[in-house]
């Protein structure tokens, strides 16, 4: 039985996970990474992605958020994603028509920086599909 | 005088309108109990929000910090953005709102400042439309939309990012009507850029771990914020538009009650009166033969 430590989510709407976890994986803007009781400190921005939460007690969950923050310090870990749905309620037409957004984006904007910008996002959104889609 | 059918017809209008005033009370306090609970929802968000950024742009010295956060370092050209409600009827709430905005725009004008405006929901367009039309750059109406989501604090951020980005003005200020109950909503004044950050809590001073870059987070965090104060402000709005509304339409009730009451007054004592005349006339009648 691992330690366990204070993990909340939440989303500008409302408050979805405040609870003790075993471990959570998140998905870092440099990569994924697995925060357990006791992490260094560190604050990382998220991209587009699913967050794996396991709870001290009952079942793993899973999470699709779009962007957004985590601040991990050793006694927790709190994640302020800019929207947050349970895997299972995730609805593919939203992520579409975020993807479609994000191309029209990509096409119409006319500097370098926010173009390659735009692209990455769109890219990160497009893994996600492919992430998700089993599930 | 009126004659009796007129004052029945009358009696009849006024309760026609007390049913309606008193079915958009119940609506209302329907909608501010929802409205109530969305603001309490996304309080943890903005709470957490803000440690965040103080901690962070603790980290981050001055030069490095976005310019979204630190201002452009001149004050010449003012935005207000102003968040209003899309309907009337909701007693002084809209145009309490908007006389912050004109003493704040009258008080820039005479620093000799330019002014540009911003309005969200309808009313305040209306009403500052008539004063200042020349300084409403952009307008947003929210009326179709339901219930607010991040996603319609999300676009009007961009939208003034986008204008300051484009260097359309230094300072942003955002007027919005704080719910402090049912019956007091209080006009505010929040400055939006440069931000206002919070004092940071003693022993927070972690020695964090940035990715990437603190300077890259803050980048990406200080838009967000924006649009978190927008959401804020819009979803205390809404709560403090339902109060007012509420309050407006207990009172109007009442008043029509009040009405209703003394119209009835009236009518009995009419009919009374002819009831009367009839007799004496009857009487006289008889009495004359």
């Amino acid at each position: 039985m691992a330690e366990s430590f204070k993990f909340e989510l939440v989303s500008p709407e409302r408050l979805l996970i405040s609870e003790e976890v075993e471990q959570v994986i998140i998905p870092g803007a440099e990569g994924e990474m697995t925060v357990m009781a006791s992490h260094a400190p560190v604050m990382t921005t998220i991209k587009p992605g699913v967050v794996t939460v396991k709870p001290a007690s009952g079942s793993e969950q899973r999470y699709v958020v779009f962007g957004g923050f985590a601040d991990v310090v050793p006694q927790g870990c709190t994640l302020l994603a800019e929207s947050a749905v349970p895997v299972g309620e995730f609805d593919r037409a939203e992520l579409e028509k975020r993807i479609e957004a994000a191309r029209r984006d990509a096409e119409s904007t006319e500097n370098d920086e926010a173009r390659s910008r735009a692209e990455l996002y769109l890219n990160k959104l497009t893994t996600l599909e492919g992430a998700i889609l089993p599930a | 005088m009126a004659s009796l059918k007129d004052l029945r017809n009358r009696i009849a209008s006024v309760k026609a309108t007390q049913k309606i005033t008193k079915a958009m009370q119940m609506v209302a306090a329907a909608k501010l109990r929802r409205a109530q609970e969305a603001a309490e929802a996304a309080r943890p968000y903005s709470e957490r929000m803000d440690a965040v950024l103080a901690n962070i742009a603790q980290a981050v010295s001055g030069n490095e910090a976005p310019t979204l956060m630190t201002g452009t370092g001149k004050d010449d050209v003012h935005l207000l953005v102003v968040a209003t409600a899309d309907r009337g009827l909701c007693g002084g709430f809209n145009s309490q709102i908007v006389r912050l905005v004109r003493e704040h725009v009258r008080k820039l004008l005479a620093e000799g400042k330019t002014v540009k405006i911003l309005t969200v929901g309808r009313k305040g367009y209306d009403m500052l439309r008539r004063d200042y039309a020349g300084m409403i750059v952009d307008r947003v109406e929210l009326k179709e939309v339901k219930q607010i989501g991040f996603a319609n604090a999300d676009e009007i951020a961009k939208k003034v990012i986008a204008l300051f980005e484009a260097g359309q003005f230094d300072v942003c200020t955002l007027f919005y009507s704080q719910f402090k109950s049912v019956i007091s909503q209080v006009p505010t004044a929040q400055p939006l850029i440069p931000a206002a950050t919070g004092d940071v809590e003693e022993g927070s001073n972690a020695i964090y771990d940035y990715e990437p870059s603190a300077e890259e987070i803050l980048g990406d965090l200080v838009p967000r914020n924006i649009a978190v104060q927008i959401f804020k402000a819009l979803l205390e709005n809404v709560a403090g538009e339902m109060g007012a509304k509420m309050t407006a339409m207990d009172n109007a009730t009442r008043n029509a009650g009040e009405m209703i009451d003394k119209l009835t007054i009236t009518y009995n004592r009419q009919r009374q009166a002819q009831i009367t005349k009839e007799l004496i006339e009857i009487i006289s009648g008889a009495e004359a033969l």
